[in-house]
């Protein structure tokens, strides 16, 4: 092989690899602008709400956070009754809803024959995928007419004469309301709660379930003092997790809600939630102060719902820490 | 009483409550899902796929609806899942240990929980107010923003279950690393990447909230993409809200609809999930 072969062959060795690092460099750098540009998302989207709230948060100040008044003529806005209503609705589906996707968790960990775990398990899966839109329909069109004619007119009788208890379940019926939304936020974050804490409940090491079982415990003081002290970091996220949906749900409360701006102490009647507000009145506002005030109560329920899944979500990895030691 | 037997039917009261809770579950879903198939299946026929959305009182289908999901979900995904895989690949590949990826899968994980609402209320700012007018481009934006999440999520799971030893036997070949990631790498996680754009897909496509403002309606047939569009979710929220029967009929007709197209995007991501799995 004579001299120059050889530097042609090196040459062209030495611009292959000139392309290749010119290539992995151009592939790094667009990746990890990638990574940065959903760093920005999440920038973007804070910067939008902030800009778009600004007229109505001048306008207002703090007294927009603790304002009941909602009147698109004399252009007075207050956010109350819709933060009253975010909250109470999604902390009453996680009271129905958490006790019974423990139990669900339960049962498929613990009691359900194994060929049937992997069915029923997938099947929860498969229902946390459903659109939401489609338990709204179902709740203005099935549920709501069952609850006016049976549950609400039996929890307005039977709680009549017990104080408190008869402001919170006051009547008459209306079927939709905020009673009505938390239901079916409970059946729609059901699936979730019930997923996570299966999974949470399956990291709990067989030796300590035995040796629980060992010293004589009876299934339910395993389940109740070795598997839920052992996840409770776990159980605590995914709760949080099923809230950060609950609180920002949309479509399904929108159908039932009844949309009004006030705070009732009857939890019968109906109310508005953030999200329900924005999709029902956001069109059709007219005037910047009405426009801005929807897009401010948008920028309250994006706080709230970043502090919850944030610390759902810091919990979740915490389990994850533990379970990797 | 003994305390053994006290302790025994302490525990059985709490493991039937546990049996109860999810029967009661079971029984909600199927309550729910049996609505939806009758009263879904006794509004279904041919006029659904072949008439656009009437008018109240008048008979119709939701064909503009359904071509205007269609459109607005293709696009968004297209815009979206490069984004996210990319992302995704970074957070795997080059930056697996580093803080930015930490941080960015913390962000991540919450914009994919995030109220998609907002993520409407984020689009119409940059787009509706900007252009002046709903249009298609901005729904199919707000879906795309909705399917990075998904997609930088399910990539970066997946390019991770990819064994090392691979991608060590491509270095010792003297492969570049960009064409490891594109030729080894992809290619290994292929089905669980085509897993994440479905569950995407099927996240999307009954998305109603951020469509409500960015895309709004349309009650006549449109491909006009710089015009308002019909979308199947905006179009049973309107109908289903409406106190004309036709209209309700259509909801769920609609709701069946996406609902069937969800669940069968859901267990083909599963079955093609199952298939290929790195342990």
């Amino acid at each position: 092989m004579s001299d120059s072969t050889a530097s042609l062959v090196g040459d062209a060795r030495t611009r292959a690899l000139k392309r290749f690092n010119l290539g992995d460099r151009a592939f790094h750098l667009i990746t990890k602008s990638a990574a940065v540009a959903v760093l920005l998302l999440l920038g973007g989207v804070i910067a939008s709400l902030i800009h778009g709230s600004a007229p109505a948060l001048s306008e207002f100040g703090f007294g927009f956070l603790t304002s009941e008044a909602w009147n698109p003529v004399t252009e007075k806005f207050g956010a109350a009754p819709a933060i009253y209503g975010t909250l109470l609705t999604s902390f009453i589906a996680l009271l129905i809803a958490a006790p019974v996707g423990f139990g669900i968790a339960v049962f498929l960990t613990e009691i359900c024959p194994f060929p049937l775990r992997r069915p029923i398990g997938i099947a929860i899966e498969l229902l946390a995928g459903i659109p939401s839109i489609i338990y709204g329909i179902w709740g203005m069109f099935v549920l709501a007419p069952v609850l006016q004619a049976t549950l609400q007119p039996w929890l307005i009788a039977g709680f009549a004469d017990i104080p408190i208890l008869n402001d919170l379940f006051a009547g008459p019926p209306y079927g939709i309301g905020i009673f009505t939304a938390s239901i079916i936020l409970s059946i729609m974050i059901l699936p979730l709660i019930a997923s996570i804490s299966r999974d949470v409940f399956a990291t709990v090491p067989t030796v300590l379930k035995e040796a629980a079982f060992g010293v004589g415990c009876t299934r339910w003081e395993v389940v109740r003092r070795i598997v839920m002290p052992y996840t409770g970091a776990g159980l605590v996220g995914g709760v949080m997790l099923a809230l950060g949906r609950a609180l920002g749900e949309t479509m399904a409360v929108t159908f039932v809600i009844g949309n009004a701006h006030k705070i009732h102490a009857s939890i019968l009647g109906p109310g508005t939630t953030i999200s329900a507000t924005i999709a029902n009145e956001f069109t059709e506002a007219d005037g910047v102060l009405y426009t801005s005030s929807l897009i401010a109560l948008g920028l309250v329920l994006f706080v709230i719902t970043f502090i919850v899944l944030a610390a759902s979500r810091l919990m979740l990895a915490r389990l994850k820490r533990q379970e990797g030691r | 009483m003994s305390l053994a037997s006290i302790r025994k039917a302490r525990s059985a009261i709490a493991m039937g409550a546990c049996i109860g809770s999810a029967v009661l579950g079971i029984a909600a879903l199927a309550l729910i899902l049996g609505a939806l198939l009758w009263n879904g299946f006794s509004s279904l026929n041919l006029d659904v796929f072949a008439k656009m959305t009437p008018p109240p009182g008048a008979s119709g289908g939701l064909l503009n609806a359904i071509v205007g999901s269609l459109i607005m979900t293709i696009m968004g995904v297209a815009i979206g899942a490069p984004l996210g895989l990319l992302a995704g690949t970074y957070m795997a590949e080059y930056g697996r240990y580093s803080k930015l990826t930490t941080l960015v899968r913390f962000i991540n994980d919450i914009l994919l929980s995030a109220p998609s609402i907002v993520i409407g209320l984020f689009v119409y700012e940059i787009t509706v107010l900007q252009m002046g007018h709903f249009s298609a481009y901005a729904g199919a934006l707000a879906l795309a923003l909705l399917v990075v999440p998904v997609v930088v999520r399910t990539t970066e799971d997946m390019l991770n279950l990819v064994p090392g030893g691979l991608r060590e036997a491509a270095i010792a070949m003297g492969l570049p690393r960009s064409l490891i990631i594109r030729h080894i790498a992809y290619k290994a996680a292929r089905a669980g990447l085509i897993t994440g754009l479905l569950l995407a897909v099927a996240r999307v496509s009954g998305e109603t909230a951020p469509l409500l403002f960015t895309a709004l309606n349309n009650q006549f047939f449109s491909t006009n993409l710089n015009a308002p569009m019909a979308s199947l979710p905006v179009v049973i929220f309107q109908f289903a809200m409406s106190p004309y029967k036709d209209w309700q009929s259509l909801a769920w007709a609609g709701a069946l609809l996406i609902t069937t197209a969800v669940l069968v995007l859901s267990i083909g991501a599963r079955i093609l999930g199952a298939q290929k799995t790195f342990k």
